[in-house]
This record gives structure tokens, C-alpha cells and sequence, in this order.
């Protein structure tokens, strides 16, 4: 039957724009396998990570090099964030990486800074340079104390 | 009076434990006709046909409404608190964790769910189904397996085709039509999705509702009374105990799969 060749064209097509929109939510949107193709660990320890998650952007002057793969504490009790970065881009061993917010309520991120050093990270290297994430409540209570103290 | 009542809520409640039985007794049916006989290709094609493509449209086109009201919405509200640049997040995460799978078995319940039941309803009252029993034609294994066969496969496919199409709707509000950032609508829907809570359990609910859909519609079909009122009954069961089986389940998965 000729309409019947047609009708199993459209069934496959509709299976196949099905599973696209599938592959879509699952690589594009979830995550699986995004890690940039052979791409290049560092690790990086902080005191305090605030509200930093997974698959949150790494980012050298705005621009987005990466993501967090993976946030944990060692054994000192301070988080521990690997960070999976594009090979590409040259980062010196003096490299310095700060949790910052983008906007007040905004998301929390890593932004790298590179330094002067001729060496670069390689894969698996640790970040030594850390600034710990601004948590904005103690932030108010410290101010709150300081403004106490001084009256 | 108040004892009519309590002999309508007993009436009632005998009423439902039966039928769950008979529901759970067909679905094994089925289920042991899957495990059992070969699938028929053919068959299956053309449900998929009837049940899957010819719901696409419906479901296309809800999704980019919803999407494009959620992302409306989402914006007048977040404006108030500055946070605009969240909206790809809001807009996803209601899709893909409520929106896409409850939606798309409440339009598929309606769409095909009905259409199912209905056909069934009248194979009962035409004799059709007496007539495969005759010829030693198992219905379960020829009408019944292929339509329920292709309500499950099809749900997750439409689900996530619904999903797609609402955060495009969303986008074509937050960046198009208000201006928004192009990347930062995506980019923090990117950063907020998690694959095994979101995806996998968005995937998981689609398939549950896809399984209840399938067998309420081809089960209330099959024991439809042998009349035209039947059918009608039939029909109308199917919609309104699929749709609140839908969201019971819905709440219940919702519950289970956080961790």
C-alpha cells in the first residue's frame, strides 16, 4: 500500500524529532557528557562556597571557560571544587580563582584570574590563590556588630 | 437520608476496589501477552500512527502556548525582584518537571486516550472482538497490545517534544519579545537542570502516565457495556479516571524521586 509506505515515513519521522527532542533535553540542557572534549581538571580548595553548585561556569575576565564538575569537602572540612576548563586557554600556575555573584540574587560562579607565572596548569593541578564565596548575611552581621561597637 | 448515603459511599468504594482488580488483572494480561507473543510491526506502525502523530499537533502547539504564557508570567514577576535573568531556569524547570509530562497525559488522555476507548467500545458492541475470539484471534494480543504498546512509547517522545517547544515559547518572550539576554535565558537553564532528578525523572513520569493512559483507555474500552451508551460511558471514564490518575501519580512520583 502506497498510503501506508507514507503513514511509516511520518511514524519514523515523529519518533525520530521525538528522540531529538530527548537528546536535546538530556545533553544540551542536562548536562551528560558536556564535559569539554579532553578537557583539563584543576582542582581548587575554598573555606566557603556559599550557594556554588555543580555545572556552575567557570569564567576567565566574563568570558565562560568551563564548569564545576564536582564540589566535596577534604579531609580539613574545606570545599573542595574540581573544576573541568577548556585545554585551550594557557592559565599560569600563580592563577588565582574567586566565588563571585553575578547580580545580588544572581547565581554564583568562579572566575579565574590569570597571573605572571611562565608555568601553566596542567591537568589535575590545584589552584593555590583562593577567595572564598561572600555569604551577604554574615556580611550584614558583621556590619550590624561593627555599628554596635562603635556607638 | 443518611443511610442512602452511606449505602452510595459503600456502593461507591466496592466499586472502586473492583475495578482497580479488574485493571490490575488486565494490565498482567498484557503485559503476558508482551512477554509471550511476537510483536506485530505493522500494527504497531499504524497505532503509533493514530495515537503518536496525530497528537503532535495538539501538543506543539499547547506546549508553545504554555511556554510562552510561563515565560510572560515569569517575567512581571521577576522583574519585581531584579532577578529577569532567571527566567530560562523558571521557565525550564516547570516544564520539564510538571508542565511537560502532566500536560502532555492530560492532552494525550483527551486526544487519543478517548479515541482509544472508543474504537474498543464499539469492537464490543459490533461483535468485532467476539468475532477475533472465534477465529482464535487472541484481542488482547491484536487490538489491545499495539494501541497501549504505542501510548507508552509515544508519551515520552510527545513530553519531550511539549518540553522543547514551551522553552522555545519561553524564549520567544524573555529574549525576543521583552529583550532579554539571548544567552543568559539558556545559560541558566543549563546551570539549573540536573540530569537524574529533572530529566530522568520528567522521562520517568511521562512513561508512568504513558502505562496508566494506555491501559484506563484500552481497559475501559474492552469491558465496555455492549450498547451505545456504553460506549459513551466508556469514553467518559477513560478521560476523567486517567486524568486523576495522572495527577495522583504525578504527586507521588514527585515525592519519591528526590534524592
Amino acid at each position: 500500500m502506497a498510503g501506508s509506505g507514507m503513514r511509516d515515513l511520518v511514524v519514523g519521522l515523529f519518533v525520530l524529532a521525538g528522540l531529538a527532542a530527548l537528546a536535546y533535553l538530556s545533553i544540551t540542557l542536562g548536562g551528560v557528557g558536556t564535559g569539554v572534549a579532553g578537557g583539563l581538571q584543576l582542582v581548587a580548595t575554598f573555606d566557603e562556597v556559599g550557594g556554588l553548585r555543580a555545572r556552575a561556569p567557570v569564567v576567565v575576565g566574563g568570558v565562560k571557560i568551563g564548569q564545576i564538575e564536582t564540589i566535596s569537602l577534604d579531609e580539613d572540612l574545606r570545599a573542595r571544587v574540581v573544576m573541568d576548563v577548556s585545554p585551550d586557554v594557557a592559565l599560569p600556575t600563580d592563577t588565582s580563582a574567586s566565588i563571585l555573584t553575578s547580580g545580588v540574587l544572581g547565581d554564583m560562579y568562579i572566575a579565574l584570574e590569570p597571573g605572571a607565572e611562565e608555568d601553566l596548569l596542567k591537568d589535575g593541578d590545584e589552584i593555590d590563590y583562593t577567595q572564598s564565596a561572600v555569604v551577604l548575611e554574615r556580611l550584614i552581621g558583621k556590619m550590624i556588630q561593627n555599628l554596635g561597637a562603635s556607638e | 437520608m443518611t443511610g442512602g448515603g452511606v449505602t452510595r459511599l459503600g456502593r461507591g468504594a466496592t466499586r472502586m476496589v473492583f475495578d482497580l482488580g479488574g485493571l490490575t488483572r488486565f494490565g498482567a494480561q498484557v503485559a503476558d501477552s508482551l512477554r509471550r507473543r511476537p510483536l506485530r510491526l505493522r500494527r504497531l506502525a499504524d497505532e503509533m500512527f493514530t495515537i503518536g502523530v496525530l497528537s503532535l499537533s495538539i501538543v506543539l502547539l499547547s506546549g508553545l502556548l504554555v511556554g510562552l504564557v510561563l515565560g510572560l508570567q515569569g517575567h512581571t514577576t521577576l522583574v519585581r525582584f531584579g532577578a529577569e535573568d532567571t527566567l530560562g531556569a523558571v521557565v525550564g524547570l516547570v516544564l520539564i518537571r510538571e508542565l511537560g509530562p502532566v500536560l502532555t497525559a492530560l492532552l494525550v488522555t483527551g486526544r487519543a486516550g478517548s479515541a482509544v476507548a472508543a474504537e474498543i467500545g464499539a469492537m464490543v458492541v459490533t461483535e468485532q472482538l467476539d468475532g477475533l475470539r472465534m477465529m482464535s484471534v487472541d484481542p488482547i494480543d491484536f487490538v489491545v497490545k499495539p494501541k497501549a504498546l504505542a501510548m507508552v512509547l509515544s508519551m515520552p517522545l510527545l513530553s519531550a517534544l511539549f518540553i522543547v517547544m514551551g522553552v522555545f515559547g519561553g524564549w520567544l518572550v524573555g529574549v525576543v519579545f521583552v529583550g532579554g539576554d539571548p544567552g543568559l535565558y539558556l545559560s541558566s537553564l543549563e546551570s539549573a537542570v540536573r540530569f537524574r532528578e529533572d530529566i530522568g525523572g520528567s522521562l520517568l513520569k511521562a512513561f508512568v502516565f504513558g502505562v496508566l493512559v494506555a491501559l484506563i483507555s484500552t481497559w475501559r474500552g474492552f469491558t465496555c457495556r455492549p450498547n451505545a451508551a456504553g460506549v459513551s460511558a466508556a469514553t467518559t471514564a477513560t478521560v476523567v479516571m486517567s486524568s486523576v490518575a495522572t495527577l495522583i501519580f504525578d504527586y507521588f512520583i514527585t515525592a519519591l524521586w528526590r534524592f
